[in-house]
C-alpha cells in the first residue's frame, strides 16, 4: 500500500489531497462539466450485453461491498436483482438515517454527479425501468441541480427522479425506503419478501447506498484491478468516515481501509484528549477501547466489529461510558417503528436498565443480558440487533465503569461533558 | 304452549323442532359471540389454555351450522307455513312473514359468509378475514331481532328467560370488547415475569 | 418422508397473543412481553401435526410453517 491517506477536509482551509470520491475546494458539487474534465464519461455502449457482463464481473471482482452499513457484497446483490422477475427498479439511498453520520450527504454535495454515474451504471446492468434517488433534505438542492445538468446532456437511459428522504432513524433500512417512496411511511416492511424479488411496485428493486454507487461509478470506468489498489486483501478500497467527538476537526474524511486508526484519527487533527474508547459504526455500532483499537487497522477484520456506516466517534477518557450508552439507549429505543414486540417492549426496557446503570442505582441487572441475547434476531427488521450489539459492547469495554456504578461511584470527572455529538434529547 | 294447529296433511314435530332447535341456535350462536370475544381479549379462565378458548369458539361455531340447517329445514318443510327454500338466503323472499323471516335470512347470509371466510383463512388472508368476521356485530343482533319477531314462544316464561339471558351476556361481551378498545394498547412489561406459558389473561396491543 | 419445514413467525402481524406456546412449548417459549421465541431447526415429525394446528389456531396468522431445504441456515422471519 503505497498511497497516502486520502484527506477531504474543506472547511479549514488547510492542505487538503483530494480522495477518489470527495474533491478538494469546493463549498458547493462540481458542475457536470466539472466533474467529466476529473473523472471522464462513462464508458459507451453500456446497453450491450457484454459490457453489461463485463462490468458485474468487474465489480465481484473488485469485492465492493456495501457502504450502507451491512457491507454486504454488492456484486451478489447485484446479481439477486439482475434475476428477478420484472423490470427492476434502482433506488439511490442517501438517507443518511444514522445521526452522527454526514458522509451521504457530504458525497452528494460534493460529488452527485459520481452518485447518479453509478444509480445509471446499475440501471443499465439492470436493464431497470425505474430509477430513484432519495436524499437527505440537506443535500436536495445538489441533487436537483446535478440530475437537471444530466437531464439537459441526456447521459442517463432512465430520468433519474429525486425524492427527498424521511427524517428518521429506520428510515434509511432498504423496506423502509421502499416503502417511503411508495407509499409514505418510511418504516420496515418484514423480512419476506426480499427487495431483490419483491420491492417497489412489487418488482425486484437494488437499494444501494450512494457511496457504494459512487464506487461503483469508478469501477465501471477504471476496473476492479484499480479500486484493489488500495484497502486490504479482504476489505480492497477506500471509504468515507465520520469523525467526530474528542477530535480537533470532526468530519468527513476517506480514508483507506486498513490504515492504522490512529492515522484515521490523524486525519480529523489528532484526539483533543486521552482516549477511553471508540464507538464504530454509528449510534447502533461497536465500542471499542482506544488503547488497542488505535494500533489496529481500521477494518472490520482489523478490529473485530464490523465499520457500519462508518461512524468514529472518539470517546475522551473524562466522559463517562456508561452515561453515553444510556443516551444512546434511549434515543434507538424512542426510534422504533413500533411494528413488533422485541423493539416495542424490549428496547425501552433495556432502556431504563441501562439509565439504572448510569444513574448508579441499585438494582439486579441480570435481566439486561438477558434481554440482549433475546431480542438479537427477534425484530420484524435489524434495528434490536443493532441496539443490542452496541448496548453488549458497551458492557464490556466498560465493565471497569459498569462496576463502580453499581457502588455508585463514578469514575469520569467532576464536570464531566457529554459528548459534543447529536444526540437529540429524548424525555423517556 | 300456544295453540297448535294441526294440519291436515302434516304434523307438528317439524314446527316444534323448528322453534326448538331455533332457541337452541340462539343459545349457541350466543356463546360463541362471548368465546369470540374472549379469544380476542385473550382472557381464558385459570384452568384453560386460550387455544381452548379458541378452538371452542370455533367447535361450537360448527355446532351452530348444525343447529341452524334443523332449523331452517324443518322450518322450510313444514307444509303448515309456506316458507320456500329461498327465502333461508333471501331477505323478505318468504311469504310468511316477510320481514321476520327476512332478518333470519339476513342473518344467514352474514354467518355464511363468516364461515366460509374462516374454512378459507389461511388463503384469503389475515385483512379479509377480519373484514368479514367483523360483521358478526351486526348478525348476531340481527339474528336476535328474528328471534324476537319470528318466534312464537316468548310468552313461555323458560324461553323469555333463555333469550333474554343470551341477550345479556351478548351485551357484556360487547361492553368488554368496546372497553379493552377503550383502554387503548397495554403495556405488557412485566421485568422478572416468569418464561414460558403463561397463564394470565393478555391484552393485544392492538 | 415431507420435506423438512420449521417454525417462522411474521413479526409484524404477531401481537404476542401466546396461544402458540400453549400449544407447542416445545418448540415455543414466550419472551417477558408475550412474543415467540422458536426454537431453530426442523420440527420433529412428531410434532408436525400440532406444529399444524398452532399455525391455525393463531388469531392473526402470523405464526408458518416454511420449507426448509437447509433448516440451520437462520430463518428469514
Amino acid at each position: 500500500m503505497t498511497a497516502n491517506l486520502l484527506v477531504r477536509d474543506s472547511r479549514r482551509g488547510t492542505a487538503c489531497r483530494p480522495g477518489r470520491l470527495l474533491p478538494c475546494g469546493l463549498a458547493e458539487g462540481p458542475s457536470f462539466g466539472d466533474h467529466l474534465a476529473r473523472h471522464g464519461s462513462l464508458p459507451d455502449g453500456r446497453r450491450k450485453e457484454s459490457w453489461q457482463r463485463a462490468t458485474l464481473t468487474a465489480i465481484r471482482e473488485a469485492g465492493l461491498v456495501g457502504r450502507g452499513g451491512a457491507a454486504f457484497p454488492t456484486g451478489r446483490k447485484l446479481d439477486a436483482v439482475r434475476s428477478g422477475p420484472g423490470r427492476a427498479v434502482v433506488i439511490a439511498n442517501g438517507t443518511e438515517g444514522e445521526p452522527a453520520s454526514r458522509k451521504d450527504r457530504v458525497l452528494l454535495s460534493q460529488a452527485p454527479h459520481l452518485v447518479l454515474d453509478g444509480a445509471s451504471v446499475a440501471a443499465d446492468l439492470l436493464r431497470a425501468a425505474e430509477v430513484v434517488a432519495v436524499v437527505h433534505p440537506d443535500a436536495r438542492r445538489s441533487v436537483d441541480t446535478a440530475v437537471a445538468e444530466r437531464g439537459a446532456a441526456g447521459v442517463d437511459r432512465v430520468p433519474i427522479r429525486v425524492v427527498t428522504a424521511a427524517d428518521r432513524f429506520v428510515a434509511g433500512e432498504a423496506s423502509a425506503v421502499v416503502n417511503w417512496v411508495q407509499r409514505g411511511t418510511p418504516i420496515p416492511r418484514g423480512r419476506p419478501p426480499r427487495m431483490s424479488e419483491h420491492g417497489l411496485g412489487g418488482r425486484p428493486t437494488l437499494v444501494q447506498n450512494v457511496e457504494t454507487l459512487a464506487h461503483m461509478a469508478l469501477i465501471a470506468r477504471h476496473g476492479a484491478d484499480w479500486y484493489r489498489s488500495l484497502g486490504t486483501t479482504e476489505e480492497p478500497g477506500s471509504t468515507l468516515v465520520t469523525l467526530l467527538g474528542a477530535v480537533a476537526r470532526p468530519g468527513v474524511y476517506e480514508v483507506e481501509i486498513g490504515r492504522a486508526v490512529h492515522e484515521v484519527i490523524a486525519l480529523a487533527g489528532g484526539a483533543t484528549d486521552e482516549l477511553q474508547a471508540l464507538l464504530i459504526g454509528g449510534y447502533a455500532g461497536s465500542w471499542v477501547p482506544a488503547g488497542s483499537a488505535l494500533e489496529l487497522p481500521f477494518s472490520a477484520h482489523g478490529l473485530g466489529v464490523g465499520l457500519g456506516a462508518g461512524v468514529v466517534a472518539a470517546l475522551p477518557a473524562d466522559v463517562c461510558g456508561v452515561v453515553e450508552t444510556a443516551r444512546l439507549t434511549r434515543y434507538l429505543a424512542s426510534q422504533s417503528a413500533g411494528q413488533c414486540g422485541p423493539c416495542v417492549f424490549g428496547l425501552p426496557s433495556i432502556a431504563d436498565q441501562v439509565d439504572a446503570l448510569a444513574a448508579g442505582r441499585p438494582g439486579t441487572f441480570g435481566d439486561l443480558e438477558r434481554w440482549l441475547e433475546e431480542i438479537t434476531g427477534r425484530g420484524a427488521c435489524g434495528h434490536p440487533d443493532g441496539v443490542a450489539r452496541m448496548v453488549q459492547s458497551a458492557l464490556r469495554v466498560f465493565a471497569g465503569e459498569v462496576s463502580g456504578h453499581r457502588t455508585g461511584r463514578c469514575r469520569a470527572s467532576e464536570a464531566a461533558r457529554v459528548m459534543p455529538w447529536p444526540i437529540p434529547d429524548v424525555v423517556p | 304452549m300456544s295453540a297448535v294447529v294441526i294440519a291436515s296433511t302434516g304434523t307438528p314435530w317439524m314446527w316444534l323442532v323448528s322453534r326448538g332447535s331455533g332457541l337452541a341456535l340462539l343459545v349457541c350462536l350466543s356463546a360463541v359471540f362471548v368465546l369470540g370475544v374472549a379469544t380476542r381479549q385473550g382472557s381464558a379462565p385459570r384452568a384453560w389454555a386460550r387455544f381452548v378458548v379458541a378452538e371452542l369458539h370455533r367447535t361450537l361455531a360448527l355446532f351452530a351450522v348444525a343447529f341452524l340447517a334443523l332449523h331452517v329445514a324443518t322450518a322450510i318443510l313444514d307444509p303448515y307455513v309456506s316458507i320456500g327454500w329461498w327465502a333461508s338466503v333471501l331477505p323478505f323472499a318468504s311469504h310468511y312473514r316477510a320481514a321476520a323471516i327476512g332478518m333470519g335470512a339476513l342473518a344467514v347470509d352474514l354467518g355464511g359468509a363468516i364461515l366460509v371466510t374462516s374454512l378459507v383463512r389461511k388463503h384469503i388472508g389475515y385483512r379479509l378475514w377480519r373484514a368479514v368476521h367483523w360483521t358478526a356485530y351486526l348478525a348476531l343482533p340481527v339474528a336476535f331481532v328474528h328471534a324476537l319477531t319470528a318466534g312464537s314462544d316468548m310468552g313461555v316464561w323458560w324461553v323469555a328467560a333463555t333469550v333474554w339471558g343470551s341477550a345479556v351476556a351478548v351485551a357484556v361481551a360487547l361492553l368488554a370488547r368496546v372497553l379493552g378498545r377503550i383502554r387503548g394498547p397495554d403495556h405488557r412489561v412485566r421485568a422478572g415475569a416468569s418464561r414460558g406459558v403463561d397463564r394470565e389473561p393478555m391484552r393485544s396491543a392492538s | 418422508m415431507t420435506t423438512p419445514v420449521r417454525l417462522g413467525v411474521d413479526r409484524i402481524a404477531c401481537d404476542g397473543r401466546g396461544l402458540c406456546a400453549e400449544m407447542l412449548p416445545e418448540l415455543v417459549v414466550l419472551d417477558d412481553w408475550g412474543y415467540p421465541i422458536l426454537r431453530q431447526g426442523p420440527v420433529p415429525d412428531a410434532l408436525r401435526d400440532l406444529a399444524e394446528d398452532a399455525v391455525g389456531i393463531c388469531p392473526k396468522l402470523a405464526l408458518r410453517l416454511e420449507p426448509c431445504p437447509v433448516c440451520d441456515a437462520p430463518s428469514s422471519g
